[in-house]
């Protein structure tokens, strides 16, 4: 059985840049734990001796030759950006 | 020779392993049509793929399959036929998807070996763990702004091999002799163009101390390090940091650090600790790669003849010794030029091969090799091409010219650009092996100086040389040394 604490939806929120205020760690490990038991039935089937499946339709992955046929849109990928400075993504300054 | 590290107490081993990241050569990026070209304008090289734009998906790149494969060849592994993405996730500015698509359960590539050579023509082989294909993040740069990080993309997304070893090194100069083989090799294959200042390939280095026999110690990883020399120094400064660090009683941390070569130390990027969760897990917008044995062959008769076999051909078939032929293959670009040099001066001689390649490989690692280090120039550069090293070469063979004037020749075609041949017409330099003008000039040397024939003939053998210098400042060094040494001789004898 999963068993998420509090203290690991916490580090998970962190890891994934999310903001989730203290009161609602509870509930959200509770809501977390629901959804991996829910998964978890799965384990009833089993499952020796099968390959895993990459997918659920007979489809094989798609090569693309190796030609330039895009970016040049500077403008296209800077337009959403919070701010953009000479060409750059500027961002909350980043301390090493 | 074995490296140890002195401590107070005992004596340390290294343990080295390493990651090196290499920048596939390809048109296109990885998962999308964006060129991979180096120096562009700030984000003008970023599709909406790379730019981690809501429900773009990534489609792969044929040739860096093709090139991954091509590589693992090269370097004697097992090619998966079938390998599978996964999704490595970390929070960075220069990371918009959030995850960076690489290889973690199965990759491309799988295990291999490496002959590295070391100092007095020993070798070693280290193993290889693995090659597997990801993508790059992009460029951060923190310090044009007092408050801002500048972001740009256009590294993002292109293709990387990362080429894992097993820990098989145990000194700095194998870790940098083994860095050195992955490039030269990749190089010649043409796989990754090896410029490690431009970043196109760089290493993170795992190290780790132990006393002999001892199980291996808890290692750090020192990351980006981007030169063979910085590879070197990192690794030495580290594992003298961790033996004082046991031997005043305390314990390794198992952390990633960064080296400072300015000052001369590594130091903890704590930063990147809660980074290593990277929470793998198979990426759902990438079906499997697979392909079949045909693709396999197809990328092995593409490669060309590997920088091995290359040398072992220079000292079997051309007579080179070990060291030399080790220097001409180091760089494919310098084994090209020896090798059209060596053709072109065959046929100019009308001699085999074998007959003049030591003498073509004397005059490329020392005369070429020299004046293009002292202009500070690459074998590319060279204001002298292997064509017309090779009419030099011939004009001495010939004896149109000595071996002495030779020199002044070259020295007039790497400064020109000039060829041989004309330089030897305009300032008359063709050598005098006409035995009537040397015997007049022999006779006019013997006349002039009648007290040194006096003692030669009186037992001062060696006076020899100086009546045969006698004769070449006569002749402003263009006699045949050859006819000089057989006329006089017998006139001196008397």
């Amino acid at each position: 059985m999963s068993n998420i604490d509090k203290a690991t939806v916490a580090k998970i929120a962190r890891l994934s840049r999310i903001k989730i205020e203290e009161d609602k760690l509870e509930p959200l490990a509770g809501e977390l734990n629901n959804i991996l038991g829910w998964v978890e039935q799965l384990e009833e089937v089993n499952t020796d001796n099968i390959e895993p499946m990459a997918s659920v339709v007979d489809a094989k992955l798609r090569w693309r030759t190796d030609d330039v046929n895009d970016g040049d849109k500077q403008e296209s990928v800077l337009k959403n950006a919070p701010r953009a400075e000479f060409g750059f993504f500027a961002v909350p300054k980043v301390i090493e | 020779m074995t490296y140890i590290i002195q401590g107070a107490h005992d004596d340390f081993e290294v343990v080295i392993g390493l990651e090196i990241h290499a920048q596939v050569t390809s048109n296109a990026k990885l998962f999308s049509g964006a060129a991979t070209e180096f120096g562009a304008e700030p984000n003008a090289q970023v599709s909406l793929v790379d730019a981690a734009m809501p429900g773009m998906l990534p489609t792969i790149n044929e040739e860096c399959i093709r090139q991954a494969v091509r590589s693992g060849i090269a370097l004697g592994a097992q090619i998966n036929k079938f390998s599978k993405f996964d999704r490595k996730n970390y929070f960075y500015a220069d990371l918009p998807q959030g995850y960076q698509i690489s290889q973690f359960s199965h990759p491309i590539v799988g295990e291999g070996v490496v002959t590295v050579d070391l100092e007095g023509g020993k070798t070693k082989e280290i193993g290889v763990e693995r090659i597997h294909l990801e993508q790059d993040a992009g460029k951060s740069m923190h310090d044009q702004h007092p408050q801002f990080t500048y972001v740009d993309l256009n590294r993002s997304g292109v293709a990387l091999m990362e080429i894992v070893s097993k820990p098989d090194m145990r000194s700095p100069e194998e870790a940098a002799a083994y860095v050195t083989k992955i490039r030269t090799i990749l190089r010649y294959i043409g796989s990754c163009d090896g410029n490690m200042e431009q970043g196109s390939m760089r290493a993170d280095v795992n190290v780790s101390v132990r006393k002999h026999g001892e199980p291996f110690g808890t290692r750090c990883e020192l990351k980006n390090i981007n030169s063979v020399r910085f590879v070197r120094q990192a690794i030495e400064v580290e594992a003298r940091r961790q033996v004082d660090i046991i031997e005043s009683g305390g314990v390794v941390d198992q952390e990633t650090r960064l080296f400072d070569p300015n000052k001369g130390e590594t130091r903890s990027m704590r930063s990147k600790e809660e980074a290593h969760d990277y929470r793998y897990f198979p990426c759902p917008d990438l079906l499997p790669v697979e392909f079949d044995d045909d693709f396999i062959e197809a990328a092995r008769e593409s490669l060309p003849e590997l920088p091995d076999a290359k040398k072992n051909r220079f000292m079997e078939e051309l007579g080179l010794n070990d060291y030399t032929a080790g220097v001409l293959v180091a760089e494919k670009e310098s084994a090209d030029f020896f090798e059209v040099l060596v053709d072109a001066l065959a046929k100019k001689a009308g001699k085999d091969a074998g007959k003049v390649a030591v003498k073509a490989s004397n005059w490329l690692t020392g005369d070429l090799f020299g004046a293009l280090n002292k202009a500070s120039k690459t074998i590319t550069e060279s204001p002298v091409s292997a064509a017309q090293g090779a009419d030099l070469l011939a004009l001495i063979e010939d004896g149109t010219i000595s071996g002495r004037i030779a020199k002044d020749v070259f020295e007039v075609m790497f400064e020109t650009g000039k060829d041989a041949e004309a330089i030897v017409e305009e300032k008359g330099l063709k050598q005098v092996s006409d035995t009537g003008e040397i015997e007049k000039i022999i006779d006019e040397v013997i006349a002039a100086n009648p007290g040194q024939v006096e003692q030669y003939r009186g037992g001062k053998d060696k006076l020899i040389g100086f009546f045969v210098g006698q004769v070449m400042k006569a002749t402003g060094g263009k006699a045949n040394p050859g006819v000089v040494n057989k006329l006089l001789k017998p006139k001196l004898d008397g």
